[in-house]
């Protein structure tokens, strides 16, 4: 099924058989877990759906910084209006798990106006902007009452089931959220749009000078993040029942976020997966000693920084020459007689 | 020879800096299908100039019309795919990505876009580095991959900035060769050059700037001729 143009000396390629072969595996490893809450308990079930809002997170901040150049801090923004959404739709009388997809579109919708804003900042500026965004819409949520104020709201709708079916229930949107969001991704960047968001990334100004719509492109991927970010927060808010908008949008998020792109390596599409299971296995390993987690995370984020620049990821891709989720085209030579 | 129906135009251009004056009234036009040179010391205008037709710096004053339409307002991405095409001075390759790709976001994907970029890279001499990530390209090389991205795009003017910089004469000989090709097909062309010798083998006509003004504007051989130009590039060279 590769692109293969009848061009007479030249071919496309943007399959190759491992991609085929790691495509397949993905497919099957989404298909395996969705047996985890009959196999497994409540506990490692719920542990799993953190695993997948931190996959969900990490691939996020990787579309928008990795293949879009918007280095973000803000995207807790996001977070927060799925998880309020969600708490505000249930209050309406939405049922709570459509009230989470639709808190998720909603963040997206959100985004929109804001991306106006936003996105006529560049580097540095857009980033802090982003955080600024997060910090105002915090305070419009903490001026509400019906949503606990800055004191805190749990998501009683969840209530009428009993706890491993909720956990089953949640379990399995954080699986189809990540499944359908890292798809989603995956195939926008193998379009034409996913070119344009890269050379945006590399040279906005040459970008612009090839004809590419750069604010279009940059909204779109701004947008789809949001939706991505808002999702996480509508899931996180179901497996923890209780948020505060001080935590919900803290800026720790875009640390997190950040730690794990750089872990698992920026600008490919595996590397968050993997920065995401280095984090949550850090995380529940050292969460409790405190400050010094804390210190341990920047410190890794450092050094890996400094001489792992490519990530974890990035660098197994550099050095075995391997794409298992190819965007890219190459340009190959036809074969003579055939 | 000067064609008659100019197809790019600028019109009392001047731009400032703060309170430098970079540009000052320049009238500045290109025939359809013209090829233009553009010489003068550092720091005359002539990228200022560029950059104000591709549409990535707005003039202070003036106005600027492409096909008999005003477009002083359009960004350079509306521009570039109205058939305005620039390269850079500096040359910018998107260097996250192939040399193929790097023309590909230009042209379009699908059959037709993948034929233009082969093509277009064939011409520019890189088809070989078409795998080749952009930011591994030697200087000589990301030259030509300007040169081959603003093809790309199919432009009806093409705006190069000192693209034929350090090159032997075998280079210069291919680099010469592509752009007649390009001439070939009725494309109009400003070409920013400091190598004269190169440069009066395509064009139709020559432009010197000098403190942001014109100080001549003809006949090639006329002009490099005009005692204003010498001694706008010897004073330039002595200071
Ligand atoms: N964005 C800018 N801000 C301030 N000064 C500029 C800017 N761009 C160019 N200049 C100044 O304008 C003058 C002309 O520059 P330029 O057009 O690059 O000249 P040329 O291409 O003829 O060498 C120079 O003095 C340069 O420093
Ligand atoms: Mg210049």
């Amino acid at each position: 099924m590769s692109e293969e143009q009848p061009m007479t000396h030249y071919r496309v390629q943007r399959w190759s058989v491992p991609a085929y072969v790691a495509n397949g595996g993905f497919a099957l490893l989404v298909l395996a877990l969705v047996f985890v809450p009959s196999v497994f308990g409540t506990f490692l079930t719920q542990q799993l759906t953190s695993l997948l809002i931190l996959v969900i997170l990490a691939a996020m901040w990787n579309a928008l910084a990795g293949f879009g150049g918007l280095v973000s801090v803000g995207q807790q923004a996001y977070i927060g209006l799925g998880a309020y959404g969600t708490i505000y739709l249930t209050q309406h009388g939405v049922a709570p798990y459509p009230a989470m997809i639709l808190a998720a579109l909603a963040a997206g919708v959100i985004a929109l106006p804001t991306s106006l804003l936003l996105l006529r900042l560049r580097g540095g500026q857009f980033a802090i902007g982003a955080w600024v965004v997060a910090e105002v819409f915090a305070l419009l949520v903490a001026l509400d009452q019906s949503l606990g104020g800055g004191t805190g709201i749990s998501l009683a709708a969840l209530n009428v089931y009993s706890p491993d079916r909720r956990q089953a229930y949640t379990y399995w949107l954080a699986l189809g959220c990540a499944a359908v969001l890292l798809a989603v991704g995956y195939l926008m960047l193998r379009t034409r749009l996913g070119a344009s968001l890269q050379a945006i990334r590399d040279d906005e100004e040459a970008a612009a000078a090839v004809g590419i719509r750069v604010m279009s492109a940059k909204r779109i991927l701004y947008i789809f993040a949001a939706i991505g970010c808002g999702a996480a927060g509508s899931l996180t808010l179901a497996n923890t029942l209780f948020i505060q908008t001080q935590a919900v949008f803290d800026v720790q998020w875009s640390a997190y976020m950040i730690f794990m792109v750089l872990v698992g390596g920026l600008g490919t599409l595996e590397g968050p997966i993997v920065g995401a299971v280095v984090f949550f296995l850090i995380q529940n390993k050292f969460a409790d000693y405190g400050a010094w987690y804390l210190v341990g995370l920047g410190a890794t984020a450092i050094v890996f920084a400094l001489f792992l620049p490519r990530g974890l990821w990035g660098t197994m891709e550099m050095r075995f020459d391997i794409r298992l989720l190819p965007v890219g085209y190459y340009l190959r030579r036809r074969k003579r007689a055939s | 020879m000067q064609t008659s129906t100019s197809i790019l135009e600028a019109a009392g251009i001047g731009q400032r800096f703060g309170a430098l004056v970079v540009l000052d009234g320049v009238n500045f036009t290109v025939g359809a299908g013209e090829a233009v040179g553009v010489v003068g010391p550092n720091g005359a205008g002539k990228t200022t100039l560029l950059n104000i037709l591709a549409g990535s710096l707005r003039p202070t004053s003036g106005t600027v019309q492409f096909l008999g339409a005003d477009v002083t307002k359009l960004r350079s991405d509306r521009r570039c795919r109205l058939g305005i095409a620039r390269t850079f001075q500096v040359p910018r390759p998107f260097g996250g990505m192939t040399v193929f790709e790097n023309v590909l976001v230009a042209t379009g994907r699908g059959r037709a876009g993948y034929e233009r970029s082969v093509e277009v890279l064939e011409l520019s001499g890189l088809v070989e580095l078409a795998n080749r990530r952009a930011d591994n390209l030697g200087l000589m090389h990301r030259k030509r991959l300007e040169l081959a991205r603003a093809l790309a795009t199919d432009p009806q003017v093409l705006l190069l900035d000192e693209i034929g910089g350090g090159l032997t004469d075998a280079e210069a000989a291919e680099l010469v060769h592509t752009i007649k090709v390009v001439q070939g097909r009725n494309v109009a062309i400003v070409w920013i050059e400091h190598i004269v010798h190169v440069l009066m083998q395509v064009i139709d006509r020559l432009v010197c700037f000098d403190a942001g003004r014109v100080i001549a504007d003809g006949e090639p051989e006329t002009v490099i001729g005009d005692a204003a130009v010498i001694d706008a590039y010897l004073g330039g060279n002595r200071s």
